[in-house]
């Protein structure tokens, strides 16, 4: 079956994005294809790639970024959300005129058309969020 | 089937519990994930409100996250008639129901 994600909250928010990894996790090894994860509001936080978090805790961007490249999943961070909140691609930082950018490997910066396609192209859609 | 409805809500936080319970009609789960399982911890009025609705209507079915009670230390606290999932269960609840309401 054909699932898509949707992630709401940020990382170390509360649980959403740990949910939604353990779901996306459990969902491959039963076989079942993840159309696209689709990064909303402040779930676009989980995009950075410049979060540091202590060594014995887990690194939120860096399981998501390993679980896409692994799978060859498409994560996708919604764009207006993500400027908002100073996730930017360098495509992005450099339109904008910005000095840095900071978006983790596996992911990329698109619009809602994308979470409209999925909700299409998807037997089932999932939120997470706060 | 019908509806999953998910609730990642305490029912001491938040009446999302109590939205769903409303909405949750013949065929459909309810699924208590993250801080939502106080809701299937014994001698909670949550958790009678569980039981009343299974005796109300046994179409509607419960379950909650199994690592999420554990996480809380509840998992010996479960009230009567929810099933305890993993996320592999969680998933196969979402292949089974037509859709997902997940109440935020």
């Amino acid at each position: 079956m054909k699932f898509s994600i949707q992630i709401n909250e940020g990382p170390y928010q509360h649980q959403a994005s740990d949910t939604a990894y353990q779901f996306a996790k459990a969902a491959l090894a039963a076989g079942h294809e993840i159309f696209r994860v689709f990064f909303y509001h402040d779930g676009v936080n989980n995009a950075t790639r410049l979060a540091v978090p202590p060594q014995d805790d887990r690194n939120v961007a860096k399981q998501w970024s390993e679980l896409a490249l692994e799978n060859d999943l498409d994560m996708v961070v919604c764009i207006a959300a993500a400027q908002r909140r100073g996730i930017m691609d360098a495509a992005e930082a450099k339109r904008q005129g910005l000095d840095a950018d900071n978006l983790m490997a596996g992911f990329r910066i698109s619009g809602l058309g994308q979470l409209i396609e999925a909700g299409i192209e998807s037997d089932r859609l999932i939120v997470f969020g706060a | 089937m019908g509806l999953l409805h998910t609730v990642n809500k305490s029912p001491f936080e938040s009446n999302t519990f109590d939205t769903c319970l409303g909405y949750a009609l013949d065929g459909s789960t309810v699924l208590l994930i993250e801080d939502g399982v106080y809701a299937a911890t014994i001698g909670t009025r949550a958790s009678e409100k569980i039981q009343q609705k299974i005796q109300s209507n046994n179409d509607v079915s419960f379950a909650v996250l199994g690592p999420d009670l554990q996480a809380r230390g509840l998992e010996n606290k479960l009230a009567d008639g929810i099933k305890v999932v993993d996320y592999e269960g969680f998933v196969n609840l979402v292949a089974e129901h037509d859709s997902v309401q997940s109440w935020l």
